[in-house]
């Protein structure tokens, strides 16, 4: 499998501008927006209910969002969570509270079309159980204006596995598409192998992968490492986001995965992002969490 | 309480429940790691270059992962078994090895080094 870095990858990919902020704003140029045929918004890893000092605002930075999102000029057609909802706890009852108050925040969203894709935090210590009673199922698809949307879950299963299952169902589902078919996955991990020795990966990703490799326009947008990251594998755009509670260190900068760095709000480390889904590959605009 | 103390008393007292067996010496070529949320022991593990080596691996816990991508290892450690690997390292240097199984808040914590020695 060809796989290509950052440095490459805007090149390879065609995307005009990664672009931060400039455009969605009341007021601001809004270059990103043009030729879209819509936008959607992607949120990834909220932690709800996190404590500790590599976020000391985690209380109120989720409702931050919510209101710089709940402003963008340009409303998306949807929202979508990428999973680690809510931080881990060994409490089923502390879990599901925690999802109770998850939900009950993000109601505030003025969108009303919101889709949740579980993480490892949400998910891998019962199986989804609680994930599910809450936010329904861990994979599914849906369609919107032409694009086919594909939500993998890679965390269910503490292994970090899709599952011969559910790599079935994906087959089945792709058989149903053109080769020319615009198809959008979303999913917590990496698919591909990011940095193998910080388990930034998907067990059995690979195989997804190849399922994959034979229609024309895919993308991958995904979470779990907490920054943005940008990958090819072969034709296929893999595109992280950031986090709403705390970054991480950067991928493979040391044998071992440090532990998140010390805050530094100068650094932005935290945000959203709007995606725009035109006929070319999809600009994607970083979000602060607050607007400046 | 500090962390190590509390997990030192973990052990004494599930060891006192009949939980965790005596340790037994390890046989020549053989090297014992205990997994249990959320670490490793011993943390460090060292071995010579070119000699063959088995990693005898349990877990006094739960079910935790053992991964060693540089050397294609992975397997699951469930309690009450020992599972057994046996590498020849080919190259000195340090090799991390970790848990591969979500286990809780401190997984993404929960590894250790190979150090192969010349």
């Amino acid at each position: 499998m060809q796989s290509t870095d950052r440095r490459d990858f805007l090149k390879l990919a065609g995307i005009a501008g990664v672009t931060f902020t400039a455009g969605l704003f009341p007021g601001r140029p809004a270059s990103a927006q043009r030729g879209a045929d819509f936008h959607f918004v992607q949120i990834s890893d909220t932690h709800w209910g996190y404590k500790g000092p590599a976020n000391p605002d985690a209380e109120h930075t989720l409702e931050k969002a919510i209101v710089t999102v709940n402003g963008l000029a340009q409303k998306p057609d949807f929202i979508v969570f990428t999973g680690d909802l809510t931080h881990t706890t060994e409490d089923g009852k502390v879990r599901r509270e925690r999802m109770k108050r998850f939900k009950e925040i993000v109601s505030e969203l003025n969108v009303k079309d919101v889709r949740f894709l579980a993480g490892e935090h949400d998910a891998a210590l019962d199986k989804g159980e609680a994930f599910k009673e809450f936010f329904g199922a861990t994979h599914y698809t849906f369609d919107h204006k032409g694009v086919h949307f594909i939500a993998l879950d890679n965390v269910s299963d503490p292994g970090a596995r899709l599952g011969e299952e559910q790599l079935a169902w994906l087959a089945a589902d792709l058989k149903q598409r053109k080769h020319d078919d615009r198809i959008v996955v979303l999913t917590h991990r990496p698919l591909f192998d990011l940095v193998p020795n910080w388990d930034w990966t998907t067990a059995d990703g690979a195989k997804a992968i190849d399922l994959l490799m034979p229609y024309q326009n895919v993308v991958v947008f995904y979470g779990h490492i907490h920054q943005e990251n940008d990958h090819m594998t072969g034709h296929i755009a893999h595109h992280a986001a950031r986090s709403l509670i705390f970054p991480q260190a950067a991928p493979g900068n040391a044998p071992k995965r440090p532990p998140p760095p010390p805050f530094d709000a100068s650094l932005k480390p935290l945000g959203t992002r709007d995606v725009a889904m035109g006929a070319k590959a999809p600009v994607i605009t970083e979000l602060p969490v607050t607007k400046a | 309480m500090n962390r190590r103390l509390f997990i030192a008393l973990l052990i004494a007292g599930s060891a006192a429940e009949g939980v965790v067996r005596l340790a037994r010496a390890a046989a020549p070529g053989e090297i014992e790691i205990q997994a249990m949320k959320f670490d490793f022991t011993p943390e460090t593990v060292e071995v010579k270059r070119g000699q063959a080596v088995t990693l005898v691996l349990t877990s006094i816990d739960r079910i935790h992962g053992f991964k060693m991508p540089e050397f294609g290892v992975r397997t699951d450690i469930v309690p009450g078994e020992e599972t057994r690997v046996t590498i020849t390292p080919e190259k000195a240097g340090t090799f991390v090895f970790f848990c591969d199984v979500f286990c809780g808040d401190g997984h993404e914590e929960m590894s250790g080094t190979l150090v192969v020695e010349n």
